[in-house]
């Protein structure tokens, strides 16, 4: 067999690189198109030839989106209705975490198959009974309806139990013959020691929910008063002479929260694949 | 693979007699079970089971309701678009899933260690996947509009007229696809890195110098150790991609036609335009039952190709 030489390999190397830029450029397209688009004239949406700059930067679009549509309204909705919602997840789903890694019961593997037995009814299921649910309870167009149904998942206890289960026995123990319960123990040790898993717990269950489109286009009628960012945006669809600058806006502020997630995250984000198990090994 | 067993108080620890801890924890259980317990029984099991019941009657949303046994289920069968949606989603799947695995793990393998700045692609394909699907597919719908960049790039640069790629039944589905393909294969590419990660660089290395191509090196080393992540990869993409909804619903509304309407598609129409629940929990249903199919499957074949071994 040959070596490729030095120089042959540095040659490789570079082309392997310069075609990857062009991939990663290619794939950004999308995005640098929504990010022009929102800085141009409503008449320069649509030229010809394709243009990065209108003939000026309007950043008067971002403020002018707001006005268009009640977009201030949507953020803040989304933003409630995502943050309170995995709030719940989060407590609810260390809390089942907790009894299943820890605790002794009877009939705790039966439950925990029950549970991961729920990971399998697709949303589009539950969606028909879930509204007649929340018409009986008169959560129809409410927050309690855009948060609740969707902040109890098995997913979460699965991920959180996974990674209590590798916590070592002689930790806990210490603490409970200095007389530390379940419940200070899950506090004050098992809590702060699953703070990656919790993090990756956490991202995916605020995206879910700031990205959420089939539910609360079903369960929310005063979209001016009740609707999330991803129904606002919707919104605009069908309308006859579409603000697309105005639109894009919208689309590049909605991106920005979940944008930010994920490059602040990143390091946690694929060692918490790897250590929950998500990586599929 | 650590086991529920293993949680057990090791010896020496060990208290006299089970019974009293057991049932001592078991009050704590109940504490710690009973937000999770509640909201899946209230809010999955019931509505579970509640769907099947109501796919068994006309259920308008309003006025009253009439016991059918299975005849939503023969008027789905019976229903030409339903057929047609059932078909549409099936196509979907079968051109989503193999390209999205193919794009991610081609990229996956290619971004290598060997690569510069390989942190940064990582994060740079996984921001359309957290990004509100709406607002991706927002963007593309400007994309593949006549004027848009596609249609504009193709004149001035190639002289070529643009096909209506929203408006055409030849093109409508391929567009979805080829836009659901950029938004999603991040995730699959993310798994897919982190399980190359974890192939011993000694050993590709040992093969190297046995004499091993690049292929066989991807074939006899690489492949086996990565088959659980594509294993549970493709499981998780079959899933998600019967349940496609955003794309094809904001992209072109099922048209023209119904030539790109979905199964979830028909679903919110069923409910929520026609009103009538019986149907659309018996479509609801019907998904259920193909996701349950295709993941059996799944799992009966994995048993051919997955190995936990290594």
């Amino acid at each position: 067999m040959s070596e490729p030489s030095v120089a042959a390999r540095r040659v490789r190397s570079g082309v392997s690189h310069a075609l990857l830029i062009l991939v990663a450029l290619l794939f950004l397209g999308p995005l640098v198109y929504a990010v022009s688009t929102s800085l141009k004239p409503a008449d320069e949406v649509f030229t010809p030839t394709p243009e990065l700059f209108g003939s000026e930067i309007r950043w008067q679009n971002y403020a002018d989106a707001f006005t268009f549509a009640p977009f201030g309204r949507y953020f803040l909705n989304s933003l409630f209705v995502a943050v309170v919602g995995t709030l719940v997840v989060v407590i609810a789903s260390s809390m089942s975490a907790y009894a299943f890694a820890r605790l002794q019961f009877r009939g705790r593997e039966h439950l925990f198959v029950l549970f991961l037995g729920t990971l399998m009814v697709p949303q589009e299921v539950l969606i028909v009974p879930m509204y007649w649910l929340m018409q009986s309870l008169g959560w129809v167009d409410s927050y309690w309806a855009l948060i609740l149904p969707w902040a109890f998942t098995a997913f979460g206890t699965f991920l959180l139990r996974q990674f209590f289960l590798t916590v070592p026995a002689e930790l806990e123990e210490a603490a409970r013959v200095d007389g530390c319960g379940p419940f200070g123990s899950f506090l004050r040790i098992m809590l702060p020691l699953a703070r990656p898993a919790i993090a990756v717990l956490t991202v995916f269950t605020f995206i879910s929910f700031w990205g959420s489109f089939l539910w609360p286009l079903i369960i929310v009628n005063s979209v001016e008063a009740k609707g999330t960012v991803p129904l606002g945006l919707a919104q605009f669809i069908g309308q006859q002479g579409t603000q697309w600058n105005l639109m894009m806006a919208a689309s590049v502020l909605a991106m920005i929260p979940t944008v930010l997630l994920v490059v602040l995250l990143q390091k946690h984000l694929v060692r918490g694949l790897l250590v929950t198990g998500l990586g599929g090994r | 693979m650590v086991t529920v067993n293993d949680t057990v108080a090791p010896a020496g620890t060990a208290r006299p007699g089970r019974r009293p801890a057991l049932r001592r924890d078991g009050r704590y259980a109940s504490v710690f079970l009973a937000p999770s317990l509640g909201g899946l029984a209230l809010f999955t099991l019931f509505p579970t089971a509640m769907a099947l019941a109501i796919s068994l009657f006309d259920w308008p949303v309003f006025g009253e309701r009439k016991f059918l046994g299975i005849e939503n289920y023969t008027q789905l069968l019976g229903d030409p678009v339903f057929r047609r949606v059932v078909l549409n989603t099936t196509l979907f799947v079968v051109l989503y899933v193999p390209l999205n695995v193919i794009v991610s793990l081609a990229l996956a393998t290619w971004l290598g260690p060997k690569i510069r700045g390989r942190q940064a692609f990582r994060v740079l394909f996984f921001i359309p996947v957290m990004t509100p699907m709406v607002a991706n597919v927002m963007v593309w719908r400007l994309l593949f509009q006549p004027g848009g960049l596609l249609d504009s790039g193709l004149q001035s640069w190639f002289g070529v007229d643009a096909p209506n790629f929203l408006g055409s039944s030849d093109w409508a589905m391929p567009a979805i696809v080829a836009m659901s393909i950029w938004q999603g294969f991040g995730y699959n590419f993310l798994v897919f890195s982190a399980a190359l990660d974890q192939v011993p660089q000694s050993q590709l290395e040992s093969a190297q110098i046995d004499g091993a191509g690049p292929f066989q090196r991807f074939r006899y080393v690489t492949w086996p150790m990565i088959t659980p992540s594509l294993f549970f990869a493709t499981t998780m993409t079959l899933i998600t991609s019967f349940q496609v909804f955003a794309q094809p619903f904001i992209l072109t509304q099922g048209g023209p036609g119904v030539s790109t309407q979905t199964i979830v598609m028909y679903v919110y129409n069923q409910g929520w335009q026609f009103l009538s629940m019986g149907l659309a929990s018996a479509a609801g249903w019907v998904l259920f039952v193909i996701i349950m199919g295709i993941t059996a499957i799944q799992f009966v074949g994995q048993r051919k190709w997955v190995n936990y071994d290594v």
